[in-house]
C-alpha cells in the first residue's frame, strides 16, 4: 500500500464516525432529508430499508405535487428522490419535477435541478426534449454559473435530433472570454461528436484552435476529441503529432501553473491522454515515430519520483514504446522499467508489471525470460488476481515446448477458481492452446476431457464443436487419425465405466457421439458393451433430454450383433413412449434401424463424414415415388403456410410453437454450411433461426485480442506455413512423460538460469525452464513481425472450400431432424413404403431418413402442380379435366379479346379452366403497376347465343372486384366475352386460388353453371418498392413478421451475390436497393403498399436471406418463392 | 473508460452511485452488493485492482468507505486509483477534511464535484481549484 494512503488513512480517521457532523449543520436538524439520512444510517435490514423508502416515496410525491412547494423544498425532495433511486427504489414520479426544478429554480436549485434530471433519466429518455428549452434560455443567460451549468447537462446528456438547436450557441461560447466557459463548451461539442459525429463535421478547425488555446484546461478538454478521432482514423491527424509532442514536453517540464500539479506531479493525467494519443499515431509509422523519441524518452527519465502516479504514467510511457516503430534504446529502457514494476513489493505495481507484460511478449517473448522467477514466484502468489494475471502472461507466450506446464498451470487455476467468468474465459484459452500445440494424442484427448469436466455446461460450444469437427474431418495422416479416435474412444469407455454421473452433460454428449461414431475402430470391443454403457446414460436421473437423445443416436449407430440389438430393442420399448417428441422419434429410429441392418448400413454408413456428401438438391431421386405415390391417390404436397391455414380454419390446436421450425425443414437442411453436431442440435431450440445459427458461436465467444487464431471457419488458416514446417522438424520431439520433461527441458533450454541454491528454488529454476523454453532462440529475429515459434500439430486436411462447405455429415443430417420432429413424425408412413417399394432410387449417401422425409414433402408439390403450364408457376386447377377440343379458340385469338387497355400489358399465358357443351371458360391475369386484373374469357362454343350470364368470383385469400360496369347479360354464339376483375391480397399464401361460378340459362328456364378455380402465385402480385437505403433502415425495424433461411446462391464466382440478386429481381420483381460488399438490400411490396425487405449477405457459399414486413406470412411467402425461382434458374 | 463509480460503507450500503454507462436502476442493485463483496472479501495487502466480469475494479478504502471505479480493460488501473484519491483530496479540501456524514448530508454537492472531475467516463478535470470554482461560485451566489 502507497505511503500516500496511509497518511490519508490517519488524515481522515472522522471518516469511521457519524458523531461529528458539521456538515450537516446547514441542514436542520429536522428537515425531511436530514430525518431520511438518519433512517438510512440505522437500517439494519433490506426489510426495514424497503419500508423506509416506500413511505419516503410517499411523502416525496404527495409534497412534489403541492402547488405550495418552494424550489428550495423541492431541491430537497429531489435530493431525497436521489437516495431513493440510488437504494434502488424508481421514483419516476419526480422526473418531471427534476426538469421543472432545473427551469424555475435559481443557482443551486437549478444545479441540483440539472443533476437530478442526469442520473434519473437515461441519454434517450423522451422527458429530454423537455429540457432543450430551459438549456437554451440558460446558454443565453447573463449570469455566467447559468451558462456552465447549463454546458455541463449538455455535455453529459443530450437529446441527439435536438443538437442543432443549441450548436451555434455552443460553438459561439468557444470564443468566450473565460476559460471554463470555453472549457465547457469543448466538452460538449466532444459530447455531440460522441453522438451525432456528422453534425460537428464542419468545425473541425474550432477542435484546432481549441487544442492551440491559451489555457491549459481547454487544450485539455480537446484532446479527448483528439484521441477519439484518431482512433477511427490515425492517418487523418498525423500532421498533429509535433504539437502533441511540444504539449507533452513543456507538461513534462513543468511549464503549467501549479495548481494543475498532483502531489508534484504536474498534471499527470494529462501526460497520460497525450501518451495514448502518440502510441495511436507512431503506430506502425517510422517517420511518426521518430519525432516521438525524444519526448518519450524525457518522460521515462522525469517519472522518478516514488509515487503511483508517476508509475501510471511510466506504465504508460512502456505501453507506447512497444506500440511505436521500435528503438532498440527505449525499448532497453521500459524493459527496465518494467523489470522494477514486476519486481516491486507494492502489489499494486507488480500487477500492473504484469499487466505490462503481457502486453510487451506479444512483440519481444525474450523479456519474459528475463523476468521469468518473478514470474514464477507470482504464479504461487496467493493473491487470485496476480496470480490470474501470470495466466494471461503464460497464455501469450505459450509454443510446442511448454505447452504442457502451462496447459497444467492454468487447469490447477481453474479447479480452485469458482467465478464462472474466469473459468469459461480460461477453459476456453485451454482448448484453444491444446488445439495449436498439443504434443500428442494421449495429452491431447486428456486435456480436453479435463476442460470438458471443468468447463461443465457453461463453456462455450465453439469447444466441443470444434473438438468433434477436429476429430471427425481429420489430418494429414490417416493413421494418425485413427490413432487419435482410437485413444479418445479408450478413454470415454473408461470414463463411463467409472462415475459417468458427474461428467457434465456437454461432455456427455461428445462421448456419446464420439463412442457412436468410433467405437468401431477398438475391434474387441462389443458393440453390446458400448451400448450397455450407453443405456446406463439414459438411466441416470440428472440425464438431460438433449444429452438422451444424443444416447440414443450414438446407440442407433451402434446396435449391431444380436446382443446389441437385443438391448437397443429394450431402450427403445421404454423411449417409444416418451412424452418428448425428439425422444420418441429418436427411439422410433432406433427400434426400425436396429431390426434392418442393412437398412441401417445404408443410412448411417460407418464413416460417413470422411468423404463429404454430394446434396441432390432438386431431390430428383424420388421423382417416380412421388408419383407413383400420387397415382395411388396420395394427397399432393401443400406447403407448411397452406397446411397452417387450413388447419387454422379447422380450428385446430394452435399450433404456434410448432410453425416456426417448419419453414427450417426445408433450406437449412440444404445443409449448407458444415456444421459439427452440437451446433446443429442447438438449431432445435432456435427454431427457424436457421441463418444465425452460424454466427451464435461467435457471438459467446470470448475476445482473445492479440491471440493468433490457428483454426477459422474455414479451417486451418494457413499463414506462414513454411516456417512452421521447418520447426516442426527442428523441434526436439516433446517428452513422453511430465517427469522426464523437467530434466530433458533443463538440459536444452538456453536460458540462462541463475545458480541453484536451495532445493525449492531448484524447482522454481525446473519450472521457469519448462516454462520459458522456446522462447530465446526463436524470438531474437524479429521484433515486429509476431513470429510463431510452433510446430502445428493438428494441421487439417487440405480441402477444397466447394465440397466441405456444401457437405454435411452423416451425423449432422440425422441431428437436423430434431428440429423437424413433426414433420417426420408426420411421414414416417411415407418414408417405410419408399424404402420398401423403390430401394435403388438413391444412392445410400443420399438416403438418410430426414432428407427422405423431406424430399418426399418436397416433391410432392413439384410433382402437384401441372408442368406444362405457364412459366410463372401460373396453376389451374379444374373440377372437371377439359377435353380436348381441337376448335377451341387458340390463345392468341383470345388475347385478341383482351381489353384495349391491357393489352399492351404482360399477361399470363391464357389457361383453359373449364367447359362443357355450350361454354369454355378461360382466364389470364394480367400485370398492371399497380394491381393485378384477372380477365376471364367465356367462349360460346353452341350455336345460340347464351343469355343471363353470371359469373361470381370468390376467394379466401383474395380481394375480388369487378372492373367492368355492368355485369355481363349474354354472349353470342361462337363467340368470346371478356370480363376482368381486379385482384387484391387479403392474407398472403404462397398460391392463391379464386374460385368462380359462371351460372346461364341456354333455354329459358333452364340454370346451369360451371364451376372453375383460378391459381396464381402470390409473385403476381409483387412489385417492386424504390426506397433509399435510409428508408429501408427505418422501414427495417418498424416491421414486426420476419424470417431467416439460408438460400443456394446461382454461382461460385465473385459476384454471384449480385448474379442471384439480378435473378431474383427478375423473376420476382424486386428492387435490389443497394449491395455492399457481401451483403445486399432488396425491398419490395405487395399489392396494394404492404412492404416486405429483405437483407441477403453471402455467408459460407450460401444466401443468408432475412425478410421483413408488416405483413404476416408474407415473409415466409416470399422466401419459398425466392427458393423456386432460384432453384429454376 | 470509467464505468461508475460508487462510495459504500463496510455494511455494504451504497452511499453514493454514478454511472457512466446505461445500467438499469432494477439491475443496479444486484450489481453494487456484487462488487461490493468482490471488495471487501479482499485482505489489505492484495491487490486494488480486481477482475469483475469483463471489466475491472479498482477500489481504494478510506476509512469505514469504499470507493469503487469500474473500469475496462484499456484504462489504466493505477491512474484511476491515484484518481480516486484526488477525489477525495478535493472533498477533503471542500469540507475541509471530509468526513462520510459530509457525504451523505451533502450528496448533491459531492454529485456536483464528481461531475466536474468525471464525464461520459472520461476524466475531464483534475485540476482542484478549477474542480471546485464552479461550486464555490454557486455556493456564494446562494448565501448571498
Amino acid at each position: 500500500m502507497s505511503d500516500v494512503v496511509e497518511k490519508t488513512l490517519t488524515a481522515l480517521p472522522s471518516l469511521l464516525s457519524l458523531d461529528s457532523q458539521p456538515g450537516s449543520a446547514k441542514l436542520s436538524s429536522t428537515s425531511k432529508l436530514g430525518n431520511l439520512i438518519r433512517g438510512i444510517t440505522e437500517l439494519t435490514s433490506k426489510h426495514e430499508e424497503e419500508k423506509l423508502i416506500q413511505r419516503e416515496l410517499t411523502s416525496i410525491k404527495e409534497q412534489v405535487s403541492s402547488p405550495n412547494t418552494s424550489m428550495r423544498q423541492m431541491k430537497e425532495l429531489m435530493v431525497r428522490a436521489i437516495y431513493c433511486e440510488m437504494l434502488g427504489y424508481e421514483a419516476s414520479f419526480s422526473y418531471i419535477h427534476a426538469i421543472k426544478l432545473a427551469q424555475q429554480g435559481t443557482v443551486l436549485e437549478k444545479r441540483v435541478g440539472y443533476l437530478a434530471v442526469s442520473l434519473f433519466l437515461n441519454e434517450n429518455h423522451e422527458l429530454l426534449l423537455l429540457l432543450v428549452n430551459t438549456v437554451l434560455k440558460d446558454l443565453q443567460s447573463t449570469n455566467l454559473i447559468e451558462v456552465c451549468m447549463a454546458l455541463t447537462v449538455v455535455s453529459q446528456m443530450f437529446p441527439k435530433d435536438m443538437i442543432p438547436a443549441i450548436l451555434p450557441l455552443v460553438e459561439e461560447k468557444l470564443n468566450h472570454p473565460k476559460e471554463i466557459i470555453r472549457r465547457k463548451a469543448v466538452l460538449a461539442l466532444y459530447k455531440f461528436y460522441l453522438i451525432a459525429p456528422n453534425q460537428v463535421q464542419h468545425i473541425h478547425n474550432k477542435f484546432r484552435k481549441a487544442l492551440c488555446d491559451k489555457d491549459p484546461g481547454v487544450m485539455t478538454a480537446s484532446l479527448h476529441i483528439y484521441l477519439q478521432m484518431i482512433q477511427e482514423n490515425p492517418e487523418g491527424y498525423k500532421d498533429l503529432t509535433a504539437s502533441f509532442v511540444t504539449i507533452l514536453k513543456q507538461v513534462v517540464g513543468g511549464k503549467l501553473p501549479m495548481d494543475f500539479n498532483y502531489h508534484s506531479v504536474p498534471a499527470p493525467w494529462l501526460q497520460i491522454q497525450l501518451l495514448r494519443i502518440l502510441s495511436l499515431l507512431g503506430k506502425n509509422d517510422q517517420s511518426t515515430s521518430e519525432i516521438m523519441y525524444d519526448v518519450l524518452d524525457e518522460s521515462l527519465r522525469r517519472a522518478e519520483m516514488n509515487h503511483n502516479i508517476t508509475y501510471a504514467i511510466l506504465y504508460e510511457c512502456v505501453r507506447c514504446i512497444y506500440t511505436i516503430h521500435p528503438k532498440s534504446e527505449l525499448l532497453e529502457k521500459a524493459a527496465k522499467c518494467i523489470g522494477n514494476f514486476v519486481l516491486s513489493p507494492k502489489i499494486n505495481l507488480k500487477y500492473l508489471g504484469l499487466k505490462a507484460l503481457t502486453y510487451v511478449v506479444q512483440q519481444d517473448p525474450k523479456l519474459a525470460l528475463q523476468h521469468q522467477m518473478t514470474v514464477i514466484e507470482c504464479l504461487d502468489h496467493p493473491d487470485l488476481i496476480i496470480k490470474r494475471e501470470t495466466l494471461e502472461l503464460l497464455f501469450r507466450i505459450t509454443n510446442a515446448q511448454n505447452v504442457r506446464v502451462i496447459v497444467e498451470k492454468m487447469l490447477e487455476f481453474l479447479r480452485i477458481s469458482n467465478d464462472d467468468y474466469t473459468t469459461i474465459d480460461l477453459v476456453g484459452k485451454v482448448a484453444e492452446l491444446a488445439e495449436k500445440y498439443a504434443p500428442d494424442n494421449e495429452w491431447f484427448i486428456e486435456t480436453m476431457n479435463t476442460v470438458f469436466s471443468l468447463g461443465g455446461d457453461m463453456m462455450q460450444l465453439d469447444i466441443p464443436n470444434s473438438f468433434l469437427k477436429l476429430l471427425s474431418e481429420g489430418f494429414e495422416s490417416e493413421e494418425e487419425d485413427r490413432k487419435l479416435r482410437l485413444f479418445a474412444v479408450d478413454s470415454y469407455v473408461s470414463l463411463l465405466q467409472g462415475e459417468p454421473g458427474k461428467l457434465p452433460q456437454r461432455f456427455l454428449q461428445v462421448i456419446s457421439w464420439v463412442l457412436g461414431e468410433y467405437s468401431y475402430l477398438r475391434e474387441e470391443l462389443e458393440p453390446a458393451t458400448v451400448l450397455r454403457l450407453l443405456a446406463k446414460l439414459l438411466d441416470m436421473k440428472n440425464t438431460s433430454s438433449e444429452t438422451k437423445s444424443w444416447v440414443l443416436m450414438a446407440m442407433t449407430k451402434l446396435c449391431e450383433g444380436g446382443a446389441a440389438v437385443s438391448v437397443a430393442q429394450e431402450v427403445s420399448e421404454t423411449y417409444s413412449n416418451s412424452m418428448d417428441t425428439v425422444l420418441r422419434q429418436r427411439a422410433q429410429e432406433l427400434e426400425h434401424l436396429s431390426q434392418d441392418s442393412e437398412l441401417r448400413a445404408r443410412v448411417l454408413p460407418r464413416d460417413g463424414g470422411q468423404e463429404p456428401l454430394e446434396v441432390d438438391s432438386s431431390l430428383s431421386f424420388l421423382d417416380g415415388f412421388v408419383s407413383e405415390a400420387l397415382a395411388a391417390g396420395a394427397a399432393p404436397y401443400k406447403p407448411p403456410h397452406q397446411r397452417q391455414e387450413e388447419l387454422a380454419q379447422a380450428k385446430a390446436l394452435s399450433l404456434e410453437p410448432y410453425s416456426l421450425s417448419l419453414p427450417i425443414s426445408v433450406s437449412s437442411c440444404s445443409i449448407a454450411d458444415r456444421q459439427s453436431p452440437t451446433l446443429l442440435s442447438m438449431s432445435s431450440g432456435l427454431s427457424g433461426d436457421s441463418t444465425d445459427i452460424s454466427h451464435k458461436g461467435g457471438a459467446t465467444t470470448l475476445k482473445l485480442d492479440g491471440v493468433k487464431r490457428v483454426w477459422g471457419r474455414e479451417g486451418y488458416l494457413a499463414q506462414k506455413e513454411p516456417v512452421e514446417e521447418a520447426a516442426h522438424v527442428e523441434v526436439p520431439s516433446p517428452l513422453r512423460s511430465p517427469s522426464q520433461q523437467g530434466e530433458a527441458d533443463n538440459s536444452h533450454s538456453q536460458t540462462p538460469t541463475p545458480t541453484p541454491t536451495s532445493e525449492p528454488e531448484q524447482e522454481k529454476q525446473q519450472l521457469a525452464s519448462s516454462l520459458f523454453v522456446g522462447l530465446g532462440s526463436q524470438s531474437s529475429v524479429c521484433l515486429m513481425e509476431k513470429c510463431e515459434p510452433t510446430a502445428q500439430r493438428f494441421r487439417r486436411k487440405a480441402k477444397s472450400q466447394g465440397p466441405s462447405s456444401g457437405a454435411s455429415e452423416q451425423t449432422s443430417n440425422s441431428l437436423v431432424s430434431t428440429s423437424n420432429t413433426v414433420d417426420n413424425l408426420l411421414c414416417d408412413n411415407v418414408l417405410d413404403t419408399n424404402i420398401s417399394s423403390e430401394p435403388a432410387i438413391s444412392s445410400p449417401k443420399q438416403t438418410s431418413p430426414l432428407s427422405q422425409r423431406q424430399k418426399g414433402l418436397g416433391l410432392c408439390d413439384i410433382k402437384g402442380r401441372n408442368p406444362s403450364l405457364s412459366k410463372d408457376n401460373c396453376v389451374a386447377a379444374n373440377d372437371h379435366a377439359p377435353h380436348e377440343d381441337p376448335d377451341r379458340p387458340k390463345d392468341l385469338c383470345l388475347s385478341s379479346h383482351l381489353p384495349a387497355e391491357l393489352s399492351g400489358l404482360p399477361h399470363s399465358e391464357i389457361t383453359p379452366l373449364s367447359s362443357n357443351q355450350s361454354l369454355d371458360l378461360s382466364a389470364c391475369h394480367v400485370q398492371k403497376e399497380d394491381s393485378l386484373v384477372l380477365v376471364v374469357f367465356i367462349y360460346n362454343s353452341c350455336d345460340s347465343d347464351i343469355q343471363q350470364i353470371l359469373l361470381r368470383l370468390d376467394s379466401d385469400e383474395l380481394e375480388v372486384s369487378c372492373v367492368c360496369d355492368s355485369p355481363m347479360q349474354e354472349v353470342r354464339s361462337h363467340s368470346v366475352a371478356a370480363c376482368q376483375y381486379s385482384l387484391t391480397v387479403k392474407r398472403p399464401s404462397v398460391h392463391v386460388e379464386v374460385g368462380g361460378t359462371v351460372s346461364y340459362q341456354l333455354t329459358v328456364g333452364t340454370l346451369q353453371s360451371v364451376q372453375f378455380s383460378y391459381k396464381l402465385p402470390l409473385t403476381s402480385f409483387i412489385r417492386p418498392l424504390t426506397v433509399s437505403t435510409e428508408e429501408y433502415g427505418t422501414m427495417w425495424l418498424a416491421f414486426s413478421h420476419d424470417t431467416k433461411q439460408n438460400l443456394t446462391l446461382i454461382s461460385d464466382g465473385q459476384e454471384s451475390l449480385t448474379a442471384t440478386l439480378n435473378v431474383l429481381k427478375k423473376k420476382l420483381q424486386l428492387h435490389v436497393v443497394e449491395i455492399i460488399g457481401m451483403e445486399g438490400i432488396v425491398a419490395c411490396q405487395l399489392l396494394q403498399d404492404q412492404p416486405c425487405l429483405m437483407h441477403c449477405r453471402v455467408h459460407v457459399g450460401t444466401l443468408a436471406v432475412w425478410l421483413r414486413s408488416p405483413v404476416p406470412d408474407l415473409p415466409d411467402c416470399l422466401i419459398y418463392h425466392c427458393q423456386r425461382a432460384l432453384q429454376e434458374h | 473508460m470509467i464505468k461508475f463509480v460508487l462510495m459504500v460503507n463496510r455494511q455494504g450500503q451504497t452511499r453514493l452511485s454514478r454511472y457512466y454507462q446505461a445500467v438499469e436502476l432494477s439491475r443496479r442493485a444486484l450489481l453494487e452488493a456484487d462488487v461490493v463483496r468482490c471488495c471487501l472479501s479482499r485482505k489489505k495487502d492484495q491487490c486494488s485492482f480486481v477482475e469483475y466480469k469483463d471489466f475491472k475494479l479498482v477500489y481504494r478504502q478510506y476509512a469505514a468507505l469504499y470507493i469503487v471505479v469500474g473500469v475496462t480493460d484499456t484504462e489504466n488501473e493505477l491512474s484511476v486509483y491515484e484518481l480516486v484519491h484526488n477525489f477525495v483530496e478535493v472533498l477533503d479540501k471542500y469540507f475541509s477534511r471530509v468526513v462520510s456524514s459530509h457525504i451523505m448530508f451533502n450528496l448533491d454537492r459531492v454529485h456536483i464535484i464528481l461531475d466536474e472531475m468525471i464525464q461520459n467516463g472520461h476524466i475531464v478535470e483534475t485540476n482542484k481549484s478549477r474542480i471546485l470554482a464552479p461550486l464555490t461560485a454557486i455556493d456564494k451566489m446562494a448565501d448571498g
